[in-house]
C-alpha cells in the first residue's frame, strides 16, 4: 500500500533543482556572501577592529578616511570603522530577534489555518485584517515608551505585528498544495495529519516561507536603525549603525561625510536582504514554469515604418496580398501567401487551425504579434503598398480603409468603458463631430447592428452583456470609420448556433448596404458557403487553393480541399462515421519540402517533394498541386 | 459597492477596540501608574492616592478600560501624564500637519509611481532599467537616512529648502508646499518605487489584452490607447497597492517629523515615548488606525469608481 504513495511525493525540499538555480541567481548569491562577510566581520569585531568603539581622539575629530581610520572618525574621535564592526551585533540580533518571532508565528499558523481550513481559517483571518491595519510603527513606540529603552521588547512587537501579513502567504502556499495528489496519497495511506504537514506541506512552502522572511528581514533592519537613529532602545554611547546615523545628523553642517558609512552599510545590507528574497522567488517560480524569455509588446515592438514606400498603382482589386512571407524569429510561419480582394466581394479565407489564414487576417492591419514579421512580399491597399507601414501609418488606415472583427467578443472590448463610449471615441476618431453628436452616431450604430434599445445598450458595460451583443458591438466598433475593407476573423465560432446565423446574416447585408468589401476567415465550410462569393483554402502558411465558393465545393482541385470538405460535418451526415484527414496540420518548424500536404496525402508521389507552384485553370480557379483530383490532367492546368 | 463599503465599516469597530485594548493593556504594564508619573516620586502617599481615586486608577483594569472606552466615545483620550493636558486637545493641534505630510506624499507616490511605470511599460530599456534601479534605492534606503541626505544637500548646502519647520496651510499655502517638499520626497521614494514597478506589472498585462487589439483595429492613437484605455484598466490593482503604501508613508512621516521638526502626531509620538507618556501614544495609535480606515475607505471608493463590474454590486 504504502509503496506505489511514496513514490509520488516529492524527496527533496521545495522543488527538485531548486538550489541549483538559485546558485545561478548571480545578485542573490553575491548578497547572501555580502551579508555572510557582514555578519562574521561584525561576530570577529574584538579581534579584527583596530580600536575601541569608545576610545575617544579629541585631536583627531571629525576626520575623513585615512590609512590611520579607513573611514575617518567621527564628532569625538572615534573610529567609524570601529564603531560600524561593534554596532553590527546589536542591530543584527535585533533583526533575527524579530525575524524568529515571525517564523514561529506565522509559519505554525499559517499552516494550520491553510491545511484544517473550516472555522480556524475564518478565525485566523479575521484576525490577520485586525492586525494589518494596526499602526506598527506607533505599537512599536508605545511598548518602548512602557519597557523603557529595551530594544528587544520592540523586535518582537515587531515580529508579532509582522506576522499577519506572512501567515496569509503561508496559508494560500498551504492552499495550493494541500489538494495535490501526493499530499491526498499520504492522507489515504493512513499518515496523521501532523504527519503530512511536517513532512510533505512544509517543504512544499518553504520557498514562499523563505521569500518573505528575507522581505520582512529587510522591513526589520529599517526599523531597528530607525528606532537607534531615535536613540530609542539603545543607550548612545553603545555603538549601533542607527545610532550613528543619529551621531551623523547632528554634525550634518560641519561634516557630512559622516552619513555615508553607516548609511551606506545599512542600505547594502536592507538591499541584500531583499535581493535574497527576490532571487529565491524567481528560482521557486522558474521550477514551476519556465517563462518564455521576452516581455517585449507591441508598442515596444513597433517599427517607425519606411520612410517612403512605393507610388500607388491603378488596381482594380481593393486589397491585393503579393506572395507574403511572415516570420516568427526564424521560423516562417506564412509561406507566400497571394490573394485578392474586389470591391464589394465577400471572400472566403478557410482552413484549419495551425493553416495562418489568423496570421494573414493581422498582418493586413499590422496587428502581427511581437516577434512576427514581414519578411518579404507586399500588401497593396486600393493601390498603396502598406506593406512596410509602422505603427503609426498604420494607425491613420486602421478603422477607416480597413478594420476587423474578433474571434472573442466577450474580451474584445474594454471592461472599463461603457459600450457607446467607446464606440462614440472612434467616431471622433474618424469624423470631427462633437462629443453630443459622437454619441448620437454611436446609438445609430448600435441600431444599424440590429441591437434593440439601442440607446440602453450603449450605457451598458461589456460585462453587462452576452456575447451576440458583445459581437454586434465589435462590429458596430469596426463600422464607425466607414470603412472600405472588412476583416472578420472568425466572427461566430464562440458564439451559439443560433447567434451565429444572425450574425452572418448581419454581415451580409451591412456589406451590401454600405458597399464593403469583406474577408471572412473561418474554419467552417457552412458560414464559408452562406456569404463568400469567392475563397481562398490555406494549409500549413500556403494558399492551396482559390476558386469561386461554389464551384470550389462541388468540384475541388485539391486533395486537401477535397478531404476537408469530406471531414465537415454537415455534409457528412447519414454517413456511418466522420471521415477525417489522417496525421495533423504540421507546425511551422515541421513543413516538409515540396507539397506542405504531401504526408497526409493518398496522391503523393515523389515529384511532391518539389517545389509546387500555383496553377491557374479554368473560370477563376487556381491550385498547388501536380496531382489534382477530378477529371484534371496535368496537360490541362496552365501557369 | 454599498456592501464593501459596509463591510469596511463593521471591520473598523473590532479594529478600534483592538487598537485601543492592545495599548490599553501596555499602559496597564508600566511600572508604576499615571499618578505617580504625574506627582513624581516625592509626592505624598495621601496626595498619590486622592489622585489614583480621582483618575480611578485603583479600578479593577477591566473597569478602566470600560471607563477609557466610554471617554473615548464621548471624544476624550485622557490626560497627558507628563503635562496634564487633554490628550485630544494635543494631537487635534498635530493631526493637520501629519494629514497634510502623508496625504501630500499620497498624492505624489501615485501620480510619479504611475507616470514612472506606464513610461517603463511603454519604452522598455533604459527608461525600464531605471525604474528597477529607482525602486532598489527607494526600497533598501532608510527613509530617515534619505531625509538627512536630503538636509545636507538641499536645506545646508543650497539652501534651496528649508531644513526644518512648518507652516499651516491656512497661513500660506506657498510656504505649506514649501516646508513639506523635503520631508514628502524623503517618505515617497520607497512608495513611488512600489507604485510605479505594479504600474509597470499591471500596464504590461493589460497591453497585451485583446480589448487593446480590438481599440488598435477601430485606428485609435497609441496615445489613447496607452493613456485612456491601458491606464484606466492598469489602475485597478495599482489601488489596492496604494492603501499598502500609504500605511507605510504613516509610518515614514514619524522618521521625517522628526527629521524636519514637524509638529506632528509622529513626532509627539516619539517625544511621548521618551518621556513615557502611555496616554498620549494611546491616543496616537487610535487616531493612526481610525486614518488607516477612512484611507482604506477612500481607497475602496476609488476602486468600485474604476472598475464597474465592482460599482454596480
Amino acid at each position: 500500500m504504502s509503496a506505489p504513495v511514496t513514490t509520488l511525493i516529492p524527496t527533496r525540499s521545495i522543488q527538485p533543482g531548486f538550489w541549483h538555480r538559485w546558485l545561478r541567481k548571480p545578485l542573490g548569491v553575491a548578497s547572501a556572501v555580502f551579508l555572510l562577510l557582514v555578519i562574521i566581520a561584525c561576530a570577529l569585531a574584538p579581534l579584527i577592529s583596530p580600536y575601541s568603539p569608545y576610545q575617544q581622539d579629541l585631536a583627531d575629530v571629525l576626520s575623513l578616511p585615512s590609512a590611520t581610520h579607513w573611514l575617518g572618525t567621527d564628532a569625538l574621535g572615534r573610529d567609524v570603522l570601529s564603531r560600524l564592526l561593534f554596532g553590527g551585533p546589536v542591530t543584527l540580533f535585533g533583526v533575527l530577534q524579530a525575524v524568529a518571532v515571525l517564523i514561529v508565528i506565522s509559519v505554525p499558523v499559517g499552516l494550520i489555518a491553510g491545511y484544517f481550513g473550516g472555522w480556524t481559517d475564518r478565525a485566523v483571518n479575521g484576525i490577520t485584517d485586525i492586525v494589518l491595519a494596526l499602526p506598527t510603527i506607533i505599537i512599536v513606540l508605545a511598548v518602548l515608551a512602557v519597557f523603557g529603552t529595551n530594544m528587544s521588547a520592540a523586535m518582537i512587537t515587531l515580529g508579532i505585528l509582522g506576522s499577519a501579513g506572512v501567515i496569509r502567504v503561508v496559508r494560500s502556499a498551504v492552499l495550493s498544495v494541500r489538494n495535490e495528489l501526493y499530499v491526498s496519497a499520504a492522507y489515504v495511506s493512513g499518515a496523521t495529519s501532523w504527519r503530512i504537514l511536517l513532512r510533505h506541506v512544509l517543504p512544499r512552502v518553504a520557498g514562499p516561507i523563505i521569500v518573505q522572511a528575507a522581505l520582512f528581514a529587510a522591513i526589520a533592519l529599517a526599523v531597528q536603525t530607525g528606532l537607534a537613529f531615535l536613540s530609542l532602545g539603545i543607550v548612545p554611547p553603545e555603538p549601533s549603525w542607527g545610532g550613528m546615523v543619529g551621531e551623523a545628523a547632528v554634525v550634518i553642517e560641519q561634516f557630512p561625510w559622516l552619513l555615508v558609512p553607516s548609511g551606506g552599510l545599512i542600505a547594502l545590507t536592507i538591499l541584500a536582504f531583499g535581493l535574497i528574497g527576490d532571487s529565491v522567488r524567481d528560482a521557486a517560480v522558474e521550477g514551476w514554469s519556465r517563462r518564455a524569455g521576452t516581455t517585449m509588446n507591441w508598442i515596444q515592438a513597433a517599427s517607425r515604418g519606411r520612410a517612403a514606400t512605393a507610388p500607388s498603382v491603378p488596381d482594380t482589386a481593393v486589397l491585393r496580398v503579393e506572395d507574403l512571407d511572415v516570420s516568427f524569429g526564424d521560423t516562417k510561419v506564412l509561406d507566400g501567401v497571394s490573394l485578392e480582394l474586389q470591391r464589394g466581394e465577400v471572400l472566403g479565407v478557410v482552413g484549419e487551425s495551425g493553416s495562418g489564414k489568423t496570421v494573414t487576417a493581422l498582418s493586413l492591419l499590422g496587428l502581427l504579434p511581437p516577434g512576427a514579421r514581414i519578411s518579404s512580399g507586399a500588401i497593396r491597399l486600393e493601390g498603396a503598398d502598406i506593406t512596410g507601414y509602422g505603427e503609426r501609418q498604420f494607425a491613420a488606415i486602421r478603422g477607416s480603409k480597413i478594420a476587423m472583427v474578433f474571434q472573442e467578443p466577450m474580451v474584445s472590448l474594454d471592461p472599463s468603458f461603457r459600450v457607446g463610449d467607446q464606440i462614440a471615441e472612434v467616431v471622433r476618431r474618424h469624423a470631427r463631430v462633437s462629443r453630443a453628436e459622437s454619441r448620437r452616431r454611436a446609438i445609430t450604430l448600435l441600431e444599424k447592428v440590429r441591437l434593440p434599445e439601442p440607446a440602453e445598450v450603449a450605457r451598458r458595460y461589456p460585462h453587462e452583456i452576452s456575447g451576440g451583443m458583445a459581437q454586434r458591438i465589435c462590429i458596430a466598433l469596426s463600422l464607425a470609420g466607414d470603412p472600405t475593407v472588412l476583416v472578420a476573423d472568425e466572427p461566430t465560432t464562440a458564439l451559439d448556433v443560433t447567434v451565429q446565423a444572425e450574425i452572418l446574416d448581419l454581415l451580409r447585408s451591412l456589406q451590401s448596404e454600405m458597399g464593403m468589401s469583406v474577408i471572412l476567415v473561418s474554419h467552417d465550410w457552412g458560414v464559408i458557403a452562406e456569404i463568400c462569393d469567392r475563397a481562398v483554402v490555406m494549409y500549413a502558411g500556403q494558399v492551396v487553393e482559390s476558386g469561386p465558393v461554389g464551384d470550389l465545393i462541388s468540384n475541388p482541385a485539391h486533395p486537401y480541399t477535397s478531404a476537408l470538405l469530406e471531414s465537415d460535418p454537415a455534409r457528412s451526415i447519414g454517413l456511418p462515421e466522420l471521415p477525417t484527414i489522417p496525421g495533423s496540420v504540421p507546425t511551422p518548424r515541421e513543413w516538409p519540402h515540396g507539397c506542405h500536404f504531401q504526408p497526409r496525402c493518398a496522391r503523393a508521389t515523389a515529384e511532391c517533394a518539389l517545389p509546387i507552384p500555383m496553377f491557374r485553370a479554368e473560370e477563376d480557379r487556381s491550385f498547388r498541386c501536380i496531382h489534382p483530383v477530378g477529371d484534371r490532367t496535368p496537360q490541362e492546368v496552365g501557369r | 459597492m454599498l456592501r464593501l463599503v459596509l463591510h469596511r465599516l463593521l471591520l473598523s469597530i473590532p479594529l478600534i477596540l483592538v487598537a485601543s485594548a492592545v495599548t490599553f493593556l501596555l499602559t496597564a504594564l508600566v511600572p508604576g501608574d499615571a499618578a505617580r508619573a504625574i506627582l513624581g516620586l516625592n509626592a505624598s502617599p495621601e496626595a498619590y492616592q486622592a489622585l489614583r481615586e480621582s483618575m480611578g486608577l485603583d479600578l479593577p483594569l477591566w473597569q478602566q478600560y470600560v471607563n477609557y472606552m466610554a471617554g473615548l466615545f464621548q471624544g476624550s483620550f485622557g490626560t497627558s501624564l507628563s503635562t496634564g493636558e487633554p490628550v485630544a486637545t494635543m494631537l487635534g493641534q498635530r493631526l493637520p500637519v501629519t494629514l497634510s505630510l502623508v496625504v501630500l506624499s499620497t498624492i505624489v507616490c501615485a501620480l510619479v509611481g504611475i507616470l514612472l511605470g506606464t513610461v517603463s511599460a511603454i519604452r522598455g530599456g533604459f527608461l525600464g532599467r531605471a525604474v528597477d534601479v529607482l525602486s532598489l534605492a527607494g526600497l533598501a534606503l532608510p527613509n530617515f537616512w534619505i531625509a538627512l541626505v536630503l538636509v545636507a544637500l538641499l536645506a545646508v548646502g543650497l539652501r534651496a529648502f528649508p531644513a526644518t519647520g512648518y507652516v499651516p496651510l491656512e497661513t500660506s499655502p506657498g510656504l505649506w508646499l514649501w516646508a513639506l517638499t523635503l520631508p514628502v520626497i524623503a517618505i515617497s521614494l520607497g512608495g513611488i518605487a512600489t507604485v510605479s514597478k505594479q504600474t509597470r506589472d499591471s500596464m504590461l498585462d493589460v497591453l497585451d489584452r485583446d480589448y487593446i487589439r480590438t481599440l488598435r483595429a477601430t485606428g485609435l492613437t497609441q496615445g489613447a490607447i496607452v493613456w485612456k484605455h491601458g491606464l484606466r484598466n492598469a489602475a485597478i490593482p495599482v489601488m489596492t497597492v496604494l492603501g499598502l503604501v500609504f500605511v507605510s508613508l504613516l509610518s515614514g512621516s514619524v522618521f521625517a517629523e522628526v527629521v524636519f521638526v514637524l509638529p506632528g502626531l509622529g513626532l509627539q509620538a516619539v517625544a511621548a515615548t521618551r518621556q513615557h507618556d502611555v496616554a498620549v501614544i494611546e491616543g496616537i495609535a487610535i487616531v493612526f488606525t481610525v486614518i488607516v480606515i477612512v484611507a482604506n475607505l477612500i481607497i475602496d471608493l476609488l476602486y468600485g469608481w474604476l472598475n464597474p463590474k465592482v460599482r454596480v454590486r
